[in-house]
């Protein structure tokens, strides 16, 4: 066998991973190994590059100590990152490495481009557009990434969309001018880089709240296209495959995330709700009466001789790194008796799945978590809801408000129990940025508070009882 | 129509259409059925996967002339961001995932 076809070989056993890995990825049972599998098919892609790629006159790569160089910091610092993160921070992870994909496939677009001027036609397409992708694409995770980690607030930008509008028609045009071949000056060049940054920036800014999973796995996917044009350029099979791969079942699963919240993407990409004047508009003309506090006493004495308690966590709790404290009380409570479950809503935190990673890691048990209809259904049977640090998954104008951003988003309807305990530090609005009616219920009393505390509080409270 | 007749000649961008499209249709089928459970570890493993692009600069660093600066600062910073994105994206989705298992004996 010579060396091309090994090459190849190695390829495409790395297309097969990442379809066979993705596949396993799917279902509980499998979803670890198929992580592994796709590893060791990007390894194996990996491999056979550095080694066996050559280039159209036949030449093998070199800079050997630089690609190793490379690698061997990229992997010693990306493994310290991902090993070192606490689970809480799982989410804006994820849009962080999402942004360095995006970065290195706009590097390629710089470094062929600044090799190659006047390539042909086709190729300057291919370059361009993965420039112009994978700039968005890390432009606008850094932006996610800042605003999960608290570093940036959400801006509503006056005239937003109008600004974008003009961004976009000055991309294309300056695109449609470097391709054309009209004017190849660098500057140019470099202005489309400029304006695609800024797009990405402007374009995720104003988008908020529980719409930071959906932005995320929406820029995932464009990381996965402007990979694929990759593939373009170096007629490269197995980049086109993972690229394409992902930007397609990433497409999917941004509107699986869509319709999880019951809400179209085109919502959440311009009716962005983060700082929304609307929103909060209309929640603010409201009378909203007084609200009950309740101590951590009363607290657990309600929760002492209840038959059932359901808790329900939200991203206060991640916050406060409440998880084990949150496992601790449900242990205590199950020694008087008393029986706990978790209602998980999907989009709970800050991310689909978010609190099954968490409360996973407070060793919960599998069993304990509910998904949201069955929660729902075992809602009446309940005594005490404890609403931990959730806020609009909770938010009953989801089912009455029609004037409400979150109108028509499924939620947990805590009101069909009997008592309701919202634990928050403060009366301030969830990260949709709306008021709660449901602090002012007759039903509900507030605990407030830092989560981790007052479930340690409550903890040793019902010790002593 | 020149456009669409070159398409159709040159080989290799037709074989290259052909893994487009095919791939497309493939990440539909393959994820459609999701319990959202697994929603975040899959965007992670996904995201990982798209680090396949480390392959271009792997590429990108190994033609660069050694006299060419930019081309050999840029493809090494590109090296290392998309190593970054494999294998901080492997690692971050194996401990989530590990989370689901450990449960999983109980």
């Amino acid at each position: 066998m010579d060396q091309q076809a090994i090459l190849l070989l190695g390829y495409l056993i790395g297309s097969i991973t990442f379809i066979v890995g993705l596949k396993m990825l799917s279902h509980p049972e499998t979803a670890r190994k198929g992580n592994i599998i796709a590893a060791v098919g990007m390894t194996i892609a990996i491999v056979v590059t550095i080694f066996l790629y050559r280039d159209h006159n036949g030449n093998p790569l070199g800079n050997y100590p630089w690609i190793f160089g490379g690698l061997i910091i990229g992997t010693v610092a990306g493994t310290l990152i991902a090993k070192r993160v606490q689970m809480t921070a799982m989410p804006e992870m994820v849009s962080l490495f999402n942004g360095m994909g995006g970065a290195c496939a706009m590097l390629i677009s710089i470094v062929e481009h600044h090799h190659n001027p006047n390539a042909e036609i086709g190729m300057k397409v291919v370059i361009v557009l993965g420039m112009i992708i994978g700039t968005v694409s890390f432009a606008g995770s850094m932006i996610a990434w800042g605003k999960l980690a608290g570093k940036i607030k959400d801006k509503n930008i006056p005239a937003g969309q109008a600004i974008n509008f003009l961004l976009f028609a000055g991309l294309i045009v300056s695109s449609v001018m470097v391709i054309g071949g009209y004017n190849d000056s660098p500057a140019l060049f470099y202005s489309i880089l400029a304006l695609a940054a800024l797009y990405g920036i402007l374009f995720v800014m104003p988008i908020g709240g529980a719409d930071m999973p959906v932005v995320i796995s929406l820029l995932n996917s464009f990381t996965g296209v402007a990979a694929a044009f990759g593939g373009f350029l170096y007629d490269n099979p197995v980049m086109l495959t993972g690229g394409i791969l992902v930007g397609s079942a990433g497409t999917i699963l941004t509107i699986l995330m869509c319709n999880a919240m019951n809400r179209s993407l085109k919502n959440v990409l311009i009716g962005s709700f983060g700082g929304g004047a609307k929103g909060g508009g209309a929640a603010g003309d409201k009378e909203q009466g007084a609200y009950k506090e309740i101590g951590l006493n009363d607290t657990a004495v309600l929760m002492a001789y209840a038959q059932k308690v359901m808790i329900i966590p939200g991203y206060g709790l991640a916050v406060a790194q409440a998880q084990h404290a949150c496992h601790e009380l449900e242990k205590v409570l199950a020694e008087k008796d008393v029986e706990v479950v978790y209602g998980i809503h999907p989009v709970a935190g800050r991310m689909p799945g978010h609190m099954n990673v968490l409360l996973a890691e407070a060793d919960v048990p599998y069993e304990k978590l509910l998904e949201m209809e069955d929660a729902n259904d075992q809602m009446s049977t309940t005594n005490v809801v404890m609403v931990i640090g959730a806020n609009d998954v909770v938010n009953p104008a989801a089912m009455d408000d029609p004037g409400s951003p979150i109108y028509g988003m499924p939620i947990l309807e805590v009101e069909k129990a009997e008592h309701v305990i919202v634990n928050k530090r403060s009366m301030k609005p969830g990260y949709a940025g709306i008021e709660n009616d449901l602090f002012f219920r007759p039903k509900t009393s507030m605990l407030f508070g830092d989560a981790k505390k007052v479930l340690q509080d409550l903890v040793s409270e019902l010790k002593q009882m | 129509m020149e456009v669409l007749n070159e398409l159709f000649t040159d080989t290799s961008t037709y074989r290259l259409l052909t893994i487009v499209i095919l791939s497309i249709f493939l990440g539909i089928e393959v994820i459609s059925r999701v319990p959202s459970v697994l929603h975040t570890p899959l965007m992670s493993g996904a995201n990982a996967i798209h680090g396949v692009v480390i392959i271009g600069a792997i590429i990108v660093m190994g033609q660069a002339p050694s006299d060419d600066y930019l081309a050999l600062t840029l493809g090494f910073l590109a090296v290392i961001l998309g190593t970054l994105n494999v294998v901080g994206g492997f690692v971050v989705t194996d401990r989530m995932l590990e989370m689901f298992s450990k449960k999983k004996k109980k």
